[in-house]
C-alpha cells in the first residue's frame, strides 16, 4: 500500500518513540535486540500496548495488554481506526496530501464499532478505544512492530493492511521513530527479496513482467529472459503431485520439516523426479534428494546479509569449509559453467557489483564503502548517498499516494470444534532457532529447552486433568505427537503454543493446517485446531523410552 | 547545529575539538583521540561516576578543578588535561587498590590469548603493581555449573556494570548487589544460579565486564592458553589448564594469540554484529561487534550458539549421489555437477523450462540469492525461483 516489504524505519528508531504498538510479535523472544529498543523506550516514557493472543514476555513492560481471540486482529484494529476516525484523531492534513481512498475506508469502518469488535475479539471495548486514542496522540511518534503473528494467518495480508491504515490515518509513514515495522524472521529474509530470488520480481523489485525491466536485464546479462511470472513454492509442490514440475534445486531450507503440512511437502518432493539439496547438514529434505552438495556456513563465506531494518552487511570468511564443501556462490557459478553459460565473476564482491550496476536501489552501495562505513541502509542510488534511515520522507516509496485499504476480518480457515478443542498457535523461542539445525548443535542449548513444550492455560489443564510436565498427545486432523506439557498462563485460555525447534522428537508441523495467505501464500502457521489428552499408561511408557 | 559552528572549541592535552552541548567531557576527550580508563562506565548506560578511574583536569573560567569526565558535562572553552603527574599518579593507586581486591590478572594465560581486559590494560598502561597494597580477602567464587557463563568473583572490582547492564539494558533483573564497599556482592535471587534466575543468558554483563570476573565459559573451554612475555610474543603453553598460580607464572603480552573476523550473527533478521575469534585457523567462539549498529547488544543465539554448529562433525563434506538402490553414495564435484545439469537439462529441454523449479534461501548471503535467481531465468529459462522467507 505504499511500497516494499521492509520496515519502514529504523531498529535504533524505535527506542526514540513516544508509542509502540507490538502487535503478533514474541519480540522479547524471536527478536530479542529489538525488545531491547522497546523496554529503553518504555523507560523514556513512550506507552507499550501489546496486541497478541498470548500473554508474551512482553506484556511486562506493557502500559496494556490486549489479549485478542486467536485470529481477530482485523476486527480490533478497524475499531481502532472507527475511533481515530469517529472522534477525529486522525491527521487530516496528512491524509489529504498522501494518502487515498480515505472515504472508502470510513464507510468500511463505520460498523466496527468498539462494541462490534469486542464480541469478536473478547477485547473490551474500552481497551480498544483507549489504545486507539493513544496511538493517534503519540502520532506522529508512533510506531508498529508486527511479525509473524501477522502474516502467518490466511488472512495475512488483510492483517498487514489493517495496520497500515492505522499508520496511514495518523501520518506515520515517512517520518522518524514512527512507521509500520515488520520484524523479519531469518537473518537474511530481507537480502533475498533484495535480490529477485521472487518468481515475480527481478533484483531490487523490479517486476519481470514489465518490458522495460526485462530489457534491461536482457542486455545485461545478454539473453532473453522468461516473460510470464514464475511460481511459488506452494504452487510448485502442488505441482510436483501432479507431476507438472519434475526437478527442483532447493538451496539451505530444511523444507519438509519448516513447511506447514509437512506430509505434503515430502509427498510433492517424493512425487518429482529429481531433488538436489544444497546444505550443510544432511536432514529429512536432503534425505529425499538425487543428489546433496555440501555447502559452505556464514563463518565459511564472504558475502553480505540484509537485515530487517534494510540495512546491508559485510559477512565475513573466518574460516575454511570442512572437506569438500563450497561457498553456495561458488557452486552456482560451477552450475552456470556445467550448464553452458559461464560467467564472468570470480568473487562475491564480483557479483556485488553486478547487483548494485542493476539495482537501482543498491546502486551506491560497494564492499568498499561497506568496510569503511559499516552497514548501509536501502535505498542507496549512489556513492555519496548515505543510505536511508526511514522510507517515504517526502513520497511514498511506490511513488505514489499510500493508500487506504478496507478489509475485513476472516477467520481462521480451521476454529475449533467438539472434536478438536483448541487452537494450536506455533512461534519461536528465544534460545532455539527454527527448525533447530543451528541451535540444536549448539553446546549448552539443549539445558535451556530440553524438548518441546506444548504451553497450556491451568484452566484447561485443568478440565483435562493435565500436569505441569506430563507428556500429552497432541492431535489435529493430520497429524499427532506426544510432547512435554507446560501449564502456564502465557497460554491463553482454549489455546496451546509450541514452536518448531525439536523436529526429531517432537514435529511441530505435522500438525498445522495446510492453509495459506490467497494473495501472499503464507502459511497460516498461527492457528489450527487440535486436541491434547493424556497418555495411557502404555504410551506413557512409549514416550519415556523415546 | 549551528551552536557548534559559532561556539568556541574545547583544548582537550592541546587538540581543539567541537563542543558537544549537552555532553560529557568523555565523550569531547575521546573526540580529540585521548583515552582515560573508564571502569564503571559503559556508553549504553548512564554513567556512575564511581570508579574515579576517568578523573581529569579541567579550566574553565580561569578556575581548575577535578572531575569524572563521565559525569561532567563538557562546556566550550573549557580546557581538558588528562595526563597531568597528579592524576596519572592518582590513577596508578588507584588501580593498585583494585588490585589488591582480586587475584594477580597477569597469571592467567586464557586472558592473555585473548587480549587484555580493560583493567588489565590499564595495570599495564600505569604500571600498577600487584603488590603494592596488602592483599585483601577476595570475593567468593560462585559455583554455578551453567554452561555459558562463569562467575569467578576474585576478579571482581566492584564496578557494577554488570548488574547495571542487566537492570538498565537488558532488564532482565536477574543478578544484583548485595552488601557494601569490599563485602560486596553479584548475586541472583533465591539460588544464585543463573540457571534458576530470570536470566536470558544474553551475555551482556560477559561482554562489559572490564577484569574477566564474569566470562564466556564456551570460549574459555575452547581456546588454548598461550603464554606471553612483555615483548609480547607468543608461545603454546603446555596444557589446556590455567596454570597454577605460582610466583613466577606467564605474563600478560601486548599481542593476542586470536583472530577476530567481524561479521553478522547468522540467526535472525536483526543482524547483529559478531566477531567471529578463531585460533590456529579453527574456530573457538564469538563475541559482539561492538561497532555495529547493534551497539554490542546479543541474545543467547549470537552470544553463545553461533558457532558449534560449524565445527559438527555431522557437517556434510562431500558430495553425494543416491544410487540405484537408493543409497547415497559420495562423489567428486565432477559426478555431482554434470549428473545435475545433466538432468536439468534434460527436464529443461523435453518437459519445458517450467518443469523446473529452484528455491534459494534466507540463510545463505545475498551474493548466493542473486545468483541463484539469475541461474533460474538465465540457465534454466524460468521464473520459477522463490524462497521460504514466506515461512
Ligand atoms: S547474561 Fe544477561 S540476563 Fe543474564 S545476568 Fe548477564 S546481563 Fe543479566
Ligand atoms: S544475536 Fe540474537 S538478536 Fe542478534 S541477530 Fe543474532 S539471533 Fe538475532
Ligand atoms: S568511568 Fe568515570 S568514574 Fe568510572
Amino acid at each position: 500500500m505504499v511500497g516494499k516489504g521492509a520496515m519502514s524505519n529504523s531498529i535504533e528508531e524505535i527506542a526514540g518513540a513516544d508509542m509502540i504498538l507490538v502487535i503478533g510479535s514474541n519480540t522479547t523472544e524471536a527478536h530479542p535486540v529489538i525488545s531491547l529498543r522497546m523496554k529503553k523506550a518504555v523507560r523514556n516514557g513512550a506507552k507499550l500496548v501489546v496486541i497478541d493472543p498470548r500473554k508474551i514476555e512482553l506484556t511486562k513492560w506493557a502500559n496494556r495488554h490486549v489479549q485478542l481471540k486467536i485470529g481477530t486482529d482485523i476486527p480490533v484494529l478497524n475499531a481502532m481506526a472507527h475511533v481515530i476516525i469517529k472522534e477525529g484523531l486522525y491527521d487530516a492534513e496528512y491524509v489529504e496530501n498522501r494518502t487515498e481512498g480515505f472515504e472508502a475506508l470510513r464507510r468500511h469502518v463505520e460498523i466496527y464499532t468498539p462494541e462490534f469488535a469486542e464480541e469478536l475479539s473478547g477485547v473490551p471495548a474500552e481497551d480498544i478505544a483507549a489504545t486507539a486514542r493513544e496511538y493517534a496522540a503519540a502520532s506522529p511518534k508512533a510506531s508498529i512492530c508486527y511479525t509473524l503473528g501477522i502474516t502467518e494467518h490466511s488472512c495475512g495480508t488483510h492483517n498487514v493492511q489493517a495496520v497500515g491504515n492505522l499508520a496511514l490515518l495518523c501520518g506515520n509513514f515517512g517520518r522518524e521513530n514512527a512507521g509500520v515495522n515488520p520484524l523479519r524472521g531469518q537473518n537474511n529474509v530481507q537480502g533475498v527479496s533484495d535480490m529477485g530470488a521472487l518468481p515475480t520480481d527481478l533484483p531490487g523489485y523490479q517486476k519481470i513482467e514489465k518490458s522495460e525491466v526485462r530489457e534491461k536485464f536482457e542486455r545485461a546479462w545478454g539473453t532473453p529472459l522468461p516473460r510470464r511470472r514464475g511460481i511459488t513454492k506452494i504452487t510448485a509442490l502442488d505441482q510436483m503431485v501432479r507431476g507438472e514440475v519434475k526437478a527442483v534445486y532447493i538451496m539451505g531450507e530444511n523444507t519438509v520439516v519448516s513447511d506447514p503440512c509437512s506430509g505434503h511437502s515430502r509427498k510433492a518432493l517424493e512425487a518429482a523426479e529429481f531433488v538436489v539439496v544444497q546444505d550443510i547438514f544432511m536432514n529429512d529434505t536432503a534425505r529425499l534428494a538425487d543428489v546433496v552438495l555440501p555447502a559452505a556456513a556464514f563463518a565459511e563465506v564472504d558475502g553480505t546479509f540484509a537485515n530487517s531494518e534494510r540495512r546491508v552487511q559485510r559477512v565475513r570468511k573466518a574460516v575454511d569449509p570442512p572437506g569438500e564443501a563450497r561457498a553456495d556462490w561458488r557452486i552456482l557459478l560451477d552450475m552456470f559453467e556445467y550448464m553452458g553459460v559461464p560467467q564472468d565473476l570470480e568473487s562475491p564482491s564480483d557479483v556485488w557489483d553486478e547487483v548494485a550496476a542493476l539495482a537501482p536501489i543498491l546502486s551506491g552501495i560497494s564492499y568498499d564503502r561497506l568496510d569503511k562505513e559499516g552497514g548501509i541502509q536501502w535505498p542507496c542510488p549512489t556513492p555519496d548517498h548515505p543510505g536511508t534511515v526511514f522510507l517515504h520522507e517526502d513520497e511514498m516509496d511506490s511513488g505514489m499516494p499510500g493508500q487506504f485499504a478496507p478489509v475485513d476480518h476472516i477467520p481462521p480457515v480451521e476454529e475449533p470444534d467438539d472434536e478438536y478443542p483448541l487452537f494450536l498457535t506455533t512461534g519461536r523461542r528465544r534460545s532455539t532457532y527454527h527448525t533447530g539445525t543451528q541451535t540444536g548443535r549448539a553446546i549448552g542449548f539443549d539445558e535451556l529447552v530440553p524438548h518441546e513444550l506444548a504451553e497450556l492455560n491451568p484452566l484447561d489443564a485443568d478440565v483435562l486433568g493435565i500436569e505441569d510436565g506430563e507428556v500429552v498427545r497432541v492431535s489435529s486432523r493430520r497429524g499427532s505427537l506426544d510432547v512435554h506439557a507446560k501449564v502456564t498462563d502465557r497460554s491463553p485460555k482454549g489455546a496451546i503454543f509450541m514452536a518448531f525447534a525439536h523436529p526429531d522428537t517432537a514435529p511441530t508441523n505435522i500438525l498445522t493446517n495446510d492453509a495459506y495467505d490467497f494473495i501472499t501464500e503464507t502459511p497460516e502457521f498461527k492457528a489450527c485446531a487440535v486436541k491434547v489428552e493424556r497418555l495411557g499408561a502404555g504410551d506413557a511408557a512409549e514416550a519415556v523410552a523415546d | 547545529m549551528t551552536s557548534i559552528a559559532t561556539e568556541a572549541p574545547v583544548d582537550v592535552n592541546g587538540v581543539a575539538v567541537p563542543n558537544r552541548p549537552g555532553g560529557r567531557v568523555l565523550a569531547v576527550l575521546r573526540d580529540a583521540g585521548a583515552s582515560v580508563p573508564t571502569l564503571c562506565y559503559d556508553d549504553r548506560l548512564e554513567p556512575q561516576g564511581t570508579c574515579r578511574m576517568c578523573l581529569v583536569e579541567v579550566e574553565m573560567n580561569g578556575r581548575t578543578e577535578t572531575v569524572a569526565s563521565c559525569t561532567a558535562f563538557s562546556e566550550p572553552g573549557m580546557k581538558v588535561r588528562t595526563h597531568t603527574k597528579e592524576i596519572v599518579e592518582y590513577r596508578k593507586t588507584l588501580l593498585e587498590l583494585l588490585l589488591s581486591e582480586v587475584r594477580d590478572p597477569a597469571k592467567d594465560s586464557k586472558r592473555a590469548a585473548l587480549g587484555d581486559y580493560e583493567f588489565q590494560a590499564a595495570v599495564r598502561e600505569y604500571g600498577a603493581e600487584a603488590d603494592a597494597f596488602r592483599p585483601l580477602e577476595r570475593r567468593q567464587k560462585v559455583d554455578d555449573p551453567n554452561p555459558f557463563i562463569a562467575r569467578d568473583y576474585d576478579m571482581c572490582i566492584a564496578c557494577f556494570r554488570c548488574t547495571n547492564i542487566c537492570n538498565d539494558w537488558e532488564q532482565a533483573s536477574a543478578i544484583t548487589v548485595a552488601g557494601r564497599g569490599q563485602d560486596s556482592n553479584i548475586f541472583t535471587k533465591f539460588s544464585n544460579l543463573l540457571m534458576e534466575s530470570p536470566c536470558t543468558f544474553c551475555g551482556q554483563c560477559v561482554n562489559t565486564c572490564p577484569t574477566g570476573a564474569l566470562t564466556n565459559r564456551k570460549l574459555a573451554n575452547a581456546i588454548t592458553p598461550v603464554s606471553m612475555d612483555w615483548e609480547g610474543e607468543v608461545e603454546e603453553a603446555e596444557s589446556n589448564t590455567l596454570p597454577a598460580p605460582s610466583g613466577d607464572a606467564v605474563q600478560l603480552g601486548p599481542e593476542t594469540a586470536v583472530e577476530r573476523t567481524k561479521t553478522i550473527c547468522p540467526y535472525c533478521g536483526v543482524g547483529c554484529g559478531i566477531n567471529l575469534i578463531t585460533q590456529d585457523g579453527e574456530l573457538v567462539g564469538s563475541e559482539p561487534d561492538f561497532s555495529a549498529p547493534s551497539q554490542g547488544s546479543l541474545c543467547v543465539k549470537g552470544q553463545f550458539g553461533s558457532w558449534d554448529f560449524i565445527n559438527s562433525d555431522e557437517r556434510l563434506t562431500t558430495p553425494i549421489i543416491k544410487n540405484a538402490q537408493g543409497e547415497f553414495e559420495p562423489a567428486s564435484w565432477d559426478e555431482a555437477l554434470t549428473l545435475v545439469t545433466d538432468k536439468f537439462k534434460h527436464y529443461r529441454d523435453t518437459n519445458g523450462p517450467d518443469s523446473t523449479v529452484f528455491w534459494s534461501s534466507a540463510r545463505t548471503t545475498s551474493e548466493s540469492n542473486y545468483l541463484a535467481q539469475k541461474f533460474a531465468r538465465v540457465a534454466l529459462e524460468t521464473n520459477n525461483i522463490d524462497n521460504c522467507s514466506r515461512t
